[in-house]
């Protein structure tokens, strides 16, 4: 039938518009947007809602907690260094101190046996320890030790001094006393280099002169604080750090360094990727492989020695937090792996069905790219964005730990990390608070990336 | 594969001179000169000591000089340790840091294998969410604070049984290396784990598996020939990167067990501002880290002939 037809029969009354059933091409549900799918999926899945909480909390500790908190984060207090959240913050008011002239005369004598009615004079506090004995009759010298565990028959601890004579029967110990329970040990050492001890446990308060306390801001300056009262020192949730600075106010400022260059350096590098990248996918031939392969040999260079290398050259002078050379040389050595993504992307679209139908409408290449190539990117840049944030978090975290980030005495959680490591047997919090911020966040951040790939990446969702 | 091996080796030279390159011009960017700080030298003595190391030449001819010193395999002399030369420090620090990085790597490749291989075999059974758990915490928890643990650890264990079993820090022989290794391998582990489970459940639905299986082959055979061989391949492929991450890694390592390799050397080097050995041990690392990339794009062309058309 059709093959009677010449061309020349072909005319305008051979396309007669066909009978449409209007009713039947509705669609019945609400068609969902790139976007409005990805809420969908992000919505069904816990594990994402519960990072994106974590991720929200975090920030908004970093924007809001430092100004809050009325702690600062720099403010030291050396009469509060190290202190664990669960240690005790009653404190002693004590005399202010004065030296020890009244010292007990000799009333009698021991045996051969030791040293007998060692005892403490006056309270035992972290300011001093006074300790009296009966002297050893035939004794030449007296050695005072001190440790923190149980002596018993084994050695004594540290030696605090040798007291050279026979009457000898009074000590005080003020070397770095600190709230706890030390063993005292006193030892008489005869003429024929034989020795004979005896051992006292003394349980060693905190306290504080009320001067001491007005200083450090624990009570007002018009305080009615006698000797002998307690006070309680300000709370800190989270403990102090080595040099009495709370921690949280701490770990909060940290947070804030973190999460600023956690987020803005990839933003800053992945937009350089997206530019570079996009570039190169969009002119293709010659110059593309030439833009790769540039990009080629910055991913080849060694990343942490460059960072360290570029954080030489830029300098950083006194008073200076050295953020902003860590941004830059973050973003001088991180774009590539965008760049290429986005140009893979790019070289993907540019063959894809709808952008030829688009350029048949005639559609300018700017606006191809605005409205049809960089929106069906956004999903990739969004999910690698993610994945970028904990990876520069743990780059800061890492630099900073070794002392090649952000200068004391702003803090970063890597540094935070450094300090804490040094103390790590004694005060095991000043490690393991910033340990778990640090780990937190990454993980928040890693399991958010993972949620928004299976929303955003129908290529790459996962098999799980 | 010979014309492939020869590209890849051409790619990797132009490579490593870009590095030297990058290396060498960052380094001249850097404020001050090695006689910043030191005691005040005469202007002469400042002379003789700048035309001793080539600083009084203009840049280009130093460059140049630098360029053909390393194509001979002479990485400098170091600033700050008089009188040696940036090659005896890499000779003396280099293979500590790589048998520290071999046996982090074997720790790691095996125990992502293994477990990852588990974890695809048990799945949603209680071994693979023990393992999925231990592997989120290896993938967020920062390889200093693992180092710190390890090392807390160990004090605690030797003090509890009374004598040293393995020692906090130091080097020497094997059981210096052990914890400092599996705690350098324990992110990449994590990582590996992942990527290995993800493939095995891939690998699972593939055609030839069914064919196997409807061949009449028992199911551990399927298992260790058909499934497991397979699915090693892409865990192979980021074996290169994961080089790179365990050398990285090693700089806290090294410096936090106080064992003596190129990372502590590098760390200390930049305290001292030696810009000798920055230099040397940049462009050797960056020299190393490509060397490794292209061993391992070889070994998996070599394995997978598809890659070696492309």
């Amino acid at each position: 039938m059709i093959s009677d037809l010449g061309v020349n029969d072909i005319g305008t009354y051979s396309f007669k518009r066909a009978n449409v059933d209007l009713d039947r091409e509705e669609i019945s549900r609400p068609s969902l947007s790139y976007w409005q799918d990805a809420w969908l999926r992000i919505r069904s899945n816990k594990r994402t809602l519960a990072s994106l909480c974590v991720v929200v909390f975090m920030v908004l500790v970093a924007a809001f907690g430092p100004s809050l908190w009325h702690f600062e984060f720099d403010s030291q207090d050396l009469n509060q260094t190290s202190k664990a959240p669960w240690s005790s913050r009653a404190m002693t008011v004590i005399e202010p101190y004065t030296p020890w002239v009244d010292r007990p005369a000799v009333s009698g004598w021991s045996d051969t046996g030791g040293p007998t009615n060692f005892e403490v004079v006056g309270f035992p506090s972290i300011e001093f320890v006074r300790l009296t004995w009966t002297p050893v009759q035939g004794a030449t010298r007296y050695t005072v030790y001190r440790t923190i565990v149980d002596p018993e028959d084994g050695p004594f601890g540290l030696p605090l001094g040798t007291l050279i004579g026979e009457s000898e029967n009074a000590y005080e110990d003020r070397i770095d006393l600190e709230q706890d329970r030390y063993w005292y040990s006193v030892e008489a050492t005869f003429a024929d280099g034989s020795t004979a001890s005896t051992t006292l446990p003394v349980e060693v308060s905190a306290a504080t002169t009320l001067a001491g306390a007005i200083e450090s801001q624990w009570v007002d300056s018009d305080s009615d604080l006698q000797p002998g009262d307690t006070l309680k020192t300000p709370w800190h949730p989270l403990g102090t750090d080595y040099l009495g600075r709370d921690m949280l106010a701490r770990l909060m400022k940290g947070a804030q360094i973190s999460l600023f260059i956690g987020i803005v350096a990839p933003l800053l590098f992945i937009l350089l990727g997206v530019v570079y990248g996009s570039f190169a996918g969009f002119l293709g031939g010659k110059v593309d492989s030439l833009l790769m392969r540039f990009a080629d040999f910055v991913v080849a260079l060694p990343f942490l020695l460059f960072m360290i290398l570029f954080k030489l050259v830029f300098g950083i002078g006194a008073g200076e937090s050295g953020i902003l050379p860590m941004l830059v040389a973050l973003v001088l050595l991180s774009w590539p792996a965008a760049a290429r993504l986005v140009r893979g992307q790019i070289l993907q679209i540019r063959e894809e069905g709808y952008i030829d139908a688009s350029r048949l409408l005639g559609t300018k290449t700017p606006r191809l790219i605005l409205r049809h190539m960089i929106p069906n990117t956004m999903g990739v840049i969004l999910v690698t964005f993610t994945f970028a944030v904990p990876s520069t978090i743990f780059t800061e975290a890492f630099l900073s730990f070794i002392g090649m980030g952000v200068e004391p005495p702003i803090p970063s959680w890597g540094s935070m990390c450094n300090d804490g490591r040094k103390t790590m047997e004694t005060t095991p919090h000043e490690l393991i608070f910033p340990a778990i911020f640090i780990s937190i966040t990454v993980l928040a951040f890693n399991i958010l990336g993972d949620g928004l790939r299976d929303a955003l990446d129908a290529r790459m969702r996962s098999t799980e | 594969m010979l014309w492939y091996t020869i590209r890849r080796l051409l790619q990797g030279l132009i490579t490593v001179w870009f590095i030297a390159t990058a290396t060498f011009w960052a380094m001249h960017q850097v404020p001050g000169d090695p006689f910043v700080g030191e005691k005040a030298v005469s202007p002469e003595v400042e002379a003789n000591l700048k035309a001793r190391w080539g600083l009084d030449k203009p840049p280009l001819e130093q460059y140049w000089i630098f360029l053909t010193n390393m194509v001979q395999g002479d990485f400098g002399i170091s600033f700050a340790q008089e009188s040696r030369s940036v090659n005896d420090i890499i000779l003396e620090r280099f293979p500590v840091s790589a048998i520290l990085g071999i046996l982090a790597i074997v720790f790691a490749g095996l125990g992502g294998v293994l477990y990852g291989a588990l974890t695809a075999l048990y799945r949603n059974q209680w071994p693979d969410v023990i393992i999925i758990l231990l592997v989120i915490i290896g993938i967020s928890v920062p390889s200093f604070v693992f180092a710190s643990v390890g090392q807390l650890v160990l004090v605690v264990i030797n003090q509890l049984i009374g004598f040293t079993v393995l020692p906090v820090a130091g080097w020497g022989d094997i059981s210096h290396m052990l914890v400092p290794a599996l705690v350098l391998g324990l992110g990449t582990m994590a990582f590996l784990t992942r990527l290995m489970r993800s493939s095995m459940l891939e690998i699972v639905t593939a055609d030839f598996i069914r064919t196997a299986r409807s061949k009449g082959v028992p199911a551990a055979q399927v298992f260790s020939r058909h499934q497991l061989r397979n699915a090693v391949l892409p865990v192979i492929t980021v074996l290169g990167p994961s080089v790179a991450s365990i050398t990285t890694g090693g700089f806290v390592v090294e410096n936090i067990f106080g064992i003596p390799g190129l990372g502590q050397s590098f760390v200390l080097a930049v305290q001292q501002s030696d810009y000798g050995v920055i230099m040397g041990t940049t462009v050797f690392y960056g020299a190393f880290l490509v060397l490794m990339v292209i061993i391992v794009d070889l070994l998996y062309a070599w394995i997978d002939p598809r890659v070696r058309l492309e």
